[in-house]
C-alpha cells in the first residue's frame, strides 16, 4: 500500500472518470455538464501523466498538453454557443432541447 | 513515504470536489469544488515529476478556463437552485460503476506484460521543461501549430457567437461617420 | 459458294429488320417493296446453290462462330447446304417470296402493313436457320423462332380477342411439344456428347435401341406440336385467325413441315428404331383421315383448307414413317405449291366478299374472278393427287412405299383419305364458284384482286402443273443424302391396277362433289335441316368435341388451379413471409425510436451503455485471447 505504482494512479484515474459519467448522465443543466465534461478530461490526464512518469516517456505529458489546449477551446466555443441559446430561448435546460427529436 | 501520503491526500481531496461538483444542486457550489478539484489535480502532476504540466494545469484550467465559467455563470441567475428532473439514479451510478470496472480490469492487465519500452526516454539532468521544449518542438511541431491555429478559431468564435452590435465595423467606417455615431448615441442618451 | 449462303440466311433478317424501322408509322409501300425484293434475292441466292448442289456439287459447310463452348459442350453457328436443307430452302423463299409480293397487295388497306412486313420476314429468316443449321441446336433456335414469328403473325390484330386466344393456343402447344424435343436434345448430346448432325449421327449406330428409342420419341414429340399432329392438332385451325398470307406461308409451307423436316433430317436415327417409325407412320394415317373427315362439313373456307393441311401433313408423316423419307419431302414439296397456292386464293376470295367466310355464302363467283378460279381449281386438282400434276406423283409414291411394305392398313386408311380428300376440295370449289349466286342475298359486290397479286400467284400454278416432273432429278440428287428405297410394286399389272383405281376413286368423288354442291336448290344452311341435326354432323362440326374437352379437362382446371396457387399460395404465404419480414424491421425500427429522444442527456445515457459494452467485450476478448490454449482443452473435452 505505501508503495504508490502506476495501478493506483490508473484506479484513481479511473475513479476520477466513473465520477465525471455520472455528472455527465445525471446533469440537465448545460452548464453543469459543461463541468462534468472537464472532469472527465482531468481524469484522462492523470492517467497520461502517471503512465508518462512510470515508463520514462514522454508522449503522455505531451497528450495532456494537448488535451489542455483543445478542452481550453472547446470550453471557449461551447460557451458561446450556450449564449447564444440563452439568448433565443431563455432557458439552459436539456429536457427542453429537444427538437432533434427522431 | 511523503509521496504515499501526499497521493492519498490529494486524491481524496479530488474525489471529494469532483463528487461536490456532480452531485450538488447549486451551481456556484459546483464551480468552485471544479475550481478546487483543478488545483489538486496539478498537485498530482508535481507529484509524478511533470513540472511543466503542472504549471499549465494551474494556468490555463483553474485560471482561464474557470475564469471562463464564472463569466460565463454571470449569464445566468445563480441564486436560484437548480432544479432538474432527475432519471433513474441506480441505472446511471450502476452504469458509471460498471464501466469504471472494465476499465480497470483492462488496464489491470498489460500491467503483467513487460514489453513496452519507451519511445521518447526522459534524458537524465534535464529538467522537465527542457525535455518537453525539444521533444514538443521537434516531434510535436506540427500538432503544436495546428493546436496553436485551433485557438485562434475557437477565440474568434468566441468572439462572433456572443458579441453585441457586432455589424458595425470601427475600423473601416471614416472619422465622419463615427463622428455622427457619436452624435446620435448622445442625443438618445441626453433626451 | 458461301455468299450465296449467308444472302440466303441474312437477307430475310435485314428485311425484317428494315421494315421494323416503320411499325410506327402509316403504310409505306416500299417496305413491302423492298422486303419483297430482299427476299427474292434470297430466293435466287438458293437457286443458285440448288444448281450447285445439282450439278453434283459438294454440301457447303460453314461454321460462322462459336456460340457456346464450354467444358465438352461445343455449339457452334453452323450451316449446311446439303440435298435436304437445299430443297427446303428452295420451297421456303420461293413461296415466302410469293406470299410477300401477295402481301403487298392483301395488306393494302391494313394499318399494320410496315409490321406485318417485319414479322413475315423475321419468321423467314427463323425458317431459313432451321432448315440450315448444321446441328440440333440451331436447329431449335430456328424452331422457337418460327415458333414466336407465328405467335407474333396469328395475332396480327391482337384487338381481337379471338385472334391473340388462338395466337396464344398456338405458342402453348408448340411450347408443350417443345418441352418433349428439348429432353431429345437432351439425350442425344448426353449420350454422344455433340449436338452436330454428323458427329451425333456417326454415333447413334453404337447406342442401345432401348436409348434410341426415347430419343426418337422425344423429337417427335417437338415434332408432333410443330406439324400439329394429334392430340396436339387444335391450334392449326384456330390459327386461320391471322391474314390469309400467314396462313399460306406459315400453315402451308413452312412451320408445320418443319416437324418433318425434323424428322427426315434424322433419318439415320429413324431408321434404327422402326418400331417408332411405324408408330408415326400410323399416327399420321390416323391424322389423315381424322382431318379430312373433319374438313368435309366445315363452314369455314379457311378452316376446310387448314384441315386440308392437316390431312396432307398426315400422308407426310406416314411417308417418313415408313422409312420413305425422300417421298416425305417430296411431298412436302409438291404441298407447299399447291396449298399456298390454295391460300393465297381463298384470300382473294375472302377480300372479295369482305371477309365472309361461310362457302355457303357464295357461289357463282367464276363470272366475277376468272383469275382465282383458275388458279383454285387447279391446286385443288393437284391437291386431289389427278394425273399429271404434281400432287399424283407425291401421292402415289406415299401410297405405293404402303403397299409395298405390307402395310396393308396404312394403305387403305391412305386411299380412303384421298377420296375423301377431292371430295371436300371441290365441295369447296363447287360452292364457291359454281351455281346460283347466292352473295347477292347478302349484298356483296364481289372484285377480282389486283393484277399484280395475281402475276405473283402465278409462278405457284406453273410449278403445281409441272413440279411432278421434278421427280427423277429430285431423286437423283436426294438419295446422295437419303436412304435410297424405291419402292417397285413388282408386278406391273398389281401397279396398274392401283393407280387406274386410285384416279378413278378420286374423280367419282369429285363427280359426286360437284354434283351435289352445284345444284340450284342450296340454300345457306340454317340449323333446321335433318342432315345438321344428325349425330354425325355434329361430331364433326364440333372437331370430334376435342377442343371441348381441352377447354373443360384441362384448361379449367389448370386455369383453377393458378388461381388457387396465386390467391393461396402466392399472396397468403410468399407475400405474406416478405412483407412480414419487412414488418420486423418495421416494429423494430418503430420501437428504438425513442432512443432517439433528441434529449442530450437521454443520448449521454446511451452512450456510456455504448461505452461499457464495448468495454465488456474487450474484456471478454482479451480473456479468451490470453487463455486460448486452456479454453480450447476444455471445449474438446466436451466433445466440439
Amino acid at each position: 500500500m505505501m508503495e504508490i505504482g502506476l495501478n493506483h494512479y490508473l484506479v484513481l484515474s479511473t475513479i476520477l472518470f466513473a465520477i465525471g459519467l455520472v455528472g455527465i448522465m445525471r446533469r440537465k443543466n448545460l452548464l453543469l455538464l459543461f463541468f462534468a465534461t472537464e472532469i472527465l478530461l482531468n481524469a484522462v490526464n492523470v492517467g497520461f501523466a502517471a503512465i508518462s512518469h512510470y515508463y520514462g516517456d514522454l508522449t503522455g505529458q505531451m497528450f495532456a498538453f494537448f488535451v489542455i489546449a483543445i478542452a481550453a477551446s472547446e470550453l471557449a466555443v461551447g460557451l458561446g454557443l450556450l449564449i447564444v441559446w440563452h439568448k433565443r430561448h431563455g432557458t439552459i435546460d436539456l429536457d427542453s432541447m429537444s427538437s432533434m427529436r427522431g | 513515504m511523503f509521496e504515499a501520503i501526499a497521493f492519498y491526500l490529494f486524491a481524496f481531496l479530488t474525489i471529494a470536489m469532483f463528487f461536490i461538483t456532480v452531485t450538488t444542486s447549486q451551481a456556484l457550489y459546483a464551480l468552485s469544488a471544479l475550481a478546487a478539484g483543478m488545483i489538486f489535480i496539478s498537485a498530482f502532476f508535481f507529484i509524478l515529476g511533470a513540472d511543466f504540466l503542472g504549471a499549465v494545469q494551474i494556468i490555463v484550467y483553474t485560471g482561464a478556463v474557470m475564469a471562463l465559467y464564472a463569466f460565463g455563470m454571470m449569464f445566468f441567475d445563480t441564486t436560484r437552485e437548480v432544479k432538474e428532473k432527475q432519471g433513474n439514479k441506480y441505472i446511471i451510478v450502476g452504469l458509471a460503476t460498471l464501466a469504471a470496472v472494465m476499465v480497470v480490469v483492462i488496464f489491470a492487465a498489460p500491467i503483467v506484460s513487460t514489453n513496452i519500452t519507451a519511445s521518447y526516454p526522459m534524458l537524465e539532468g534535464a529538467g522537465n521543461t527542457q525535455e518537453v521544449g525539444i521533444v514538443l518542438f521537434t516531434k510535436y511541431l506540427v500538432p503544436f501549430e495546428v493546436a496553436a491555429i485551433m485557438l485562434l478559431v475557437a477565440m474568434v468564435a468566441g468572439i462572433v457567437l456572443a458579441g453585441k452590435k457586432m455589424d458595425l465595423s470601427l475600423t473601416l467606417m471614416s472619422a465622419e461617420e463615427i463622428k455622427l455615431m457619436d452624435e446620435e448615441i448622445n442625443k438618445k442618451v441626453l433626451s | 459458294m458461301e455468299k450465296y449462303l449467308y444472302i440466303a440466311l441474312f437477307a430475310p433478317l435485314v428485311s425484317s429488320l428494315f421494315s421494323a424501322l416503320f411499325t410506327a408509322t402509316t403504310k409505306k409501300t416500299f417496305t413491302g417493296i423492298i422486303a419483297s425484293i430482299l427476299i427474292f434475292s434470297a430466293f435466287v441466292s438458293s437457286s443458285i446453290l440448288l444448281t450447285h448442289i445439282l450439278s453434283g456439287g459438294e454440301p457447303i459447310h460453314v461454321e460462322m462462330m462459336t456460340w457456346m463452348a464450354t467444358g465438352n459442350l461445343y455449339i457452334p453457328f453452323g450451316f449446311v447446304v446439303d440435298q435436304v436443307s437445299v430443297t427446303m430452302m428452295m420451297v421456303v423463299t420461293l413461296v415466302s417470296t410469293i406470299v410477300h409480293i401477295y402481301s403487298i397487295g392483301y395488306m393494302d388497306h391494313d394499318k399494320g402493313f410496315n409490321r406485318f412486313f417485319s414479322y413475315l420476314s423475321a419468321f423467314v429468316f427463323s425458317m431459313m436457320i432451321l432448315v440450315m443449321s448444321d446441328n440440333y441446336a440451331g436447329l431449335f433456335i430456328g424452331w422457337e423462332g418460327v415458333g414466336l414469328c407465328s405467335w407474333l403473325l396469328i395475332g396480327f390484330w391482337f384487338h381481337k380477342e379471338s385472334a391473340t386466344w388462338a395466337a396464344n393456343e398456338a405458342f402453348i402447344m408448340n411450347r408443350i411439344a417443345d418441352l418433349g424435343m428439348l429432353i431429345g436434345i437432351f439425350l442425344i448430346y448426353w449420350n454422344t456428347g455433340t449436338l452436330q448432325y454428323d458427329g451425333a449421327f456417326a454415333s447413334f449406330a453404337t447406342l442401345d435401341v432401348s436409348t434410341l428409342t426415347w430419343i426418337g420419341i422425344f423429337l417427335f414429340i417437338g415434332a408432333m406440336g410443330k406439324s400439329a399432329q394429334f392430340p396436339l392438332h387444335t391450334w392449326l385451325a384456330d390459327a386461320m385467325e391471322g391474314p390469309t398470307p400467314v396462313s399460306a406461308l406459315i400453315h402451308a409451307a413452312t412451320m408445320v413441315t418443319a416437324g418433318v423436316y425434323l424428322v427426315v433430317r434424322s433419318n439415320e436415327l429413324y431408321d434404327l428404331i422402326p418400331n417408332v417409325g411405324l408408330f408415326i407412320a400410323s399416327l399420321g394415317a390416323f391424322v389423315a383421315l381424322f382431318a379430312a373427315s373433319m374438313a368435309l362439313v366445315n363452314r369455314d373456307m379457311k378452316r376446310i383448307i387448314a384441315y386440308s393441311t392437316l390431312s396432307q401433313l398426315g400422308y407426310m408423316f406416314a411417308a417418313a414413317g415408313l422409312g420413305a423419307y425422300w417421298v416425305a419431302l417430296f411431298h412436302l414439296m409438291a404441298h407447299a405449291f399447291f396449298k399456298a397456292l390454295l391460300f393465297l386464293g381463298a384470300g382473294n376470295v375472302m377480300h372479295a366478299m369482305h371477309d365472309e367466310l361461310d362457302p355457303f355464302k357464295m357461289g357463282g363467283l367464276k363470272k366475277t374472278m376468272k383469275g382465282t378460279f383458275i388458279m383454285m381449281t387447279i391446286a385443288s386438282i393437284a391437291l386431289a393427287g389427278i394425273f399429271p400434276l404434281a400432287g399424283f406423283f407425291s401421292k402415289d409414291a406415299i401410297l405405293e412405299a404402303a403397299f409395298v411394305e405390307h402395310h396393308y392398313v396404312i394403305y387403305a386408311v391412305l386411299l380412303f383419305t384421298a377420296g375423301l380428300t377431292a371430295f371436300y376440295s371441290f365441295r369447296l370449289v363447287a360452292l364457291i364458284f359454281h351455281g346460283e349466286e347466292r352473295y347477292k342475298l347478302f349484298g356483296i359486290h364481289p372484285h377480282e384482286a389486283y393484277k399484280f397479286m395475281l402475276v405473283g400467284m402465278s409462278p405457284l400454278l406453273l410449278l403445281a402443273i409441272i413440279a411432278g416432273s421434278f421427280k427423277g432429278t429430285y431423286y437423283e440428287m436426294i438419295i446422295e443424302l437419303l436412304p435410297e428405297t424405291e419402292y417397285h410394286i413388282h408386278s406391273h399389272l398389281v401397279y396398274w391396277i392401283m393407280t387406274i383405281g386410285t384416279q378413278t376413286f378420286v374423280a367419282l368423288s369429285i363427280i359426286y362433289a360437284y354434283k351435289k354442291y352445284t345444284d340450284s336448290k342450296i340454300t345457306v344452311p340454317d340449323g333446321t335441316s335433318l342432315v345438321e341435326n344428325s349425330f354425325m354432323y355434329k361430331l364433326l362440326l364440333n372437331q370430334y368435341y376435342i377442343p371441348y374437352a381441352y377447354e373443360r379437362y384441362l384448361v379449367t382446371p389448370y386455369r383453377e388451379l393458378s388461381r388457387l396457387l396465386w390467391k393461396e399460395v402466392d399472396q397468403k404465404m410468399v407475400d405474406a413471409s416478405v412483407d412480414g419480414i419487412a414488418g420486423i424491421f418495421y416494429f423494430i425500427g418503430n420501437n428504438t425510436r425513442a432512443m432517439q429522444s433528441g434529449n442530450l442527456s437521454i443520448m449521454l445515457k446511451w452512450m456510456v451503455t455504448g461505452t461499457v459494452v464495448l468495454l465488456s467485450l474487450a474484456v471478454v476478448f482479451g480473456l479468451a485471447a490470453r487463455y486460448s490454449d486452456e479454453i480450447i482443452i476444455i471445449l474438446s473435452g466436451l466433445g466440439v
